[in-house]
């Protein structure tokens, strides 16, 4: 009896702790729905009691190409993490070629070198080449950021295929493509769920490549839709929390959908089961 | 990885009975050939998008850009004066240490309510498994939106922050305006941005605590304090140990936050390293490539030495 009703107290403090998390997230939405007159109230409306859509209706005006981009260069950049690092893990994982080491080593080193120095780098070759305002040269930026990752997935995740099945198949005449192909694919689809969606979130979420390597094109991401709204019109802030609000669909989508593949990225790398 | 290795004796005998010895050594190469076309695209990928860009950044930084000879190409070289002139530079001692600050701040705030939220959630209370999964929201949510959220919330005339300051007495703060202030500000954005990674890493790292031990000290009449200090604290201090590191590496290149928040100012009040160098390579009409570069290679030197120390705690646990 008296731990049942602890259980109920840990509810309710959960369900406080959470609230509290969460009130800037609340609060995103609650100024989305502000009117432009209220904004500047004060005491602010604590609830959208006058709620009005003006501030979504700009994003249908402004923002929509913007978001359209962010979806391409999110699915192409998904799909190039996903064709380099699925064969790669397959091979360190399996195969094991001479170097294995010393390529997850590398791989792990890569994913600590901050943005700003790759952006910069980039910029100097995407200017020679003339890529700079491209949006494939984005998704080419923005893979760098989950292919490293994605291949450490799915090495850890193929390593947990039993070896029987992959001898089997080659007893079967299976060549090393076939076995990688209609064997150890199949079975590593939550790999591919995983690395696909952070895959996804991190160039949908890239501000640091965008704004320097596709700040002046016709392709623009959504984030620097919303960059451009602050920089410019920043009175209206009903407008760039509605954008925000838009922007973050995509994550509720994903947390919503994928939340236990959402948790094993995060802790994927970090802690040996 | 064990695996790999079970099923390597199954197959050479199979091998063997097949083939001669000649025969068994060119099967080996045909297979080391096969592995290599499966990583052959990736390594190519690494080393034009890593290792080119970053060969690239370091160039820049021992040149001696301007506008014209960046696109020309035709930088004179000049070893380390783009270095010499950044140590020298009267930004770089706020820069270096507003890094310092932000970046051991927010470690230890993130770490230490992360922890006190896993050991929370641990308790498997009705609705647990649900709102630690709504706490996940701050770390997925696109940083240029937790960052204009922020910004509008600590606004000094009109953000909700002050108004509720105003409830407990406090005078306005001027929180993106004020010197003061500007740094603590994207430190609390930071903070609040990295809860969930370090409740979730902890969190998964305290299911790996057996619960009999609980049981045991519950009986010898250790409270929950106790518990905590005895049990818990010593046993999570391998994942902690990673936990922070990776949190350190992460934490010194935060860039996005910053950047939208303050743009590093006012003045320089909250400047680092990463907003430091972009600041100089792209931040203004007349971009210092060289010294910008140079700042990003000093980042990379610091985030490099953290990354070792991670990879070698790392490697001890597991063997």
């Amino acid at each position: 009896m008296k731990s049942r009703t602890g259980k109920r107290r840990h509810t309710v403090i959960g369900l406080l702790l959470t609230a509290l998390m969460l009130f800037p997230v609340y609060w995103m939405v609650n100024v989305s729905l502000t009117p432009q007159r209220d904004m500047r109230k004060s005491p602010p409306d604590l609830l959208p009691l006058h709620p009005t859509f003006e501030g979504y209706r700009a994003v249908l005006d402004d923002q929509l190409p913007y978001l359209g981009t962010s979806l391409l260069i999110g699915l192409g950049t998904v799909a190039l993490t996903l064709l380099l690092a699925a064969p790669a893990g397959f091979a360190l994982a399996k195969l094991r070629p001479r170097g294995t080491g010393a390529l997850g080593l590398a791989l792990l080193i890569a994913q600590m070198i901050p943005g700003i120095v790759m952006a910069m780098g980039f910029y100097g070759i995407f200017l020679d080449l003339g890529l700079l305002n491209s949006w494939w040269g984005l998704i080419v930026a923005d893979s760098t950021i989950a292919v490293p990752f994605g291949v450490m997935i799915f090495t850890a995740f193929m390593s947990g295929i039993p070896g029987e099945l992959v001898s089997a198949a080659r007893i079967d005449g299976a060549g090393a493509w076939r076995t990688f192909r209609s064997v150890v694919l199949p079975l590593s689809r939550n790999a591919i769920v995983t690395v696909s969606l952070f895959g996804f979130l991190w160039a949908w979420s890239d501000f640091v490549f965008a704004n320097t390597l596709d700040g002046g094109g016709g392709w623009k991401p959504i984030t620097l839709g919303i960059y451009k709204y602050i920089g410019n019109n920043n009175q209206e802030w009903n407008a760039i929390m509605a954008t925000a609000v838009v922007a973050s669909v995509p994550a509720a989508v994903l947390l919503v959908l994928a939340q236990r593949y959402v948790a094993a990225g995060v802790t994927a790398g970090a802690v040996k089961d | 990885m064990t695996v790999a290795r079970v099923d390597r004796p199954r197959r050479a005998p199979a091998a063997a009975v097949r083939a001669s010895d000649t025969g068994a050594r060119c099967l080996r190469r045909r297979r080391r050939l096969t592995a290599l076309a499966f990583v052959a695209p990736l390594l190519v990928y690494l080393a034009a998008f890593y290792l080119y860009p970053l060969y690239r950044n370091l160039d820049l930084s021992l040149r001696d850009y301007t506008v014209r000879s960046f696109v020309a190409g035709d930088a004179p070289f000049s070893g380390w004066d783009n270095f010499r002139t950044v140590l020298g530079d009267p930004t770089f001692g706020p820069a270096m240490r507003h890094t310092m600050v932000f970046t051991f701040v927010s470690i230890a705030f993130q770490y230490a309510i992360g922890l006190a939220l896993a050991v929370f959630f641990n308790r498997h209370f009705r609705l647990s498994t649900v709102l630690r999964a709504l706490f996940l929201i701050p770390w997925l949510l696109p940083l240029i939106v937790s960052a204009s959220t922020w910004s509008w919330m600590f606004n000094s005339e009109s953000g909700v922050v002050n108004y509720l300051l105003h409830f407990l007495g406090v005078a306005p703060v001027g929180w993106l305006t004020s010197p003061t202030w500007a740094l603590a500000s994207v430190i609390i954005a930071n903070i609040w941005i990295g809860i969930p990674f370090n409740l979730v890493i902890l969190h998964s790292g305290l299911q790996n605590i057996p619960g009999e031990l609980y049981e045991a000290a519950a009986l010898d009449g250790a409270g929950a304090w106790q518990q905590f200090r005895r049990i818990t604290f010593p046993l999570l201090r391998p994942v902690s140990a990673i936990t922070l590191l990776l949190g350190l590496v992460y934490t010194l290149k935060v860039f996005d936050l910053i950047w939208i928040m303050t743009k590093g100012g006012p003045g320089d009040a909250s400047s680092t390293l990463a907003t430091w160098s972009y600041q100089l390579g792209f931040g203004t009409l007349l971009p210092r490539f060289g010294p910008g570069a140079a700042v990003g290679d000093i980042l990379i030197l610091i985030a490099l030495a953290f990354g070792l120390l991670y990879i070698r705690v790392q490697r001890r646990q597991e063997s």
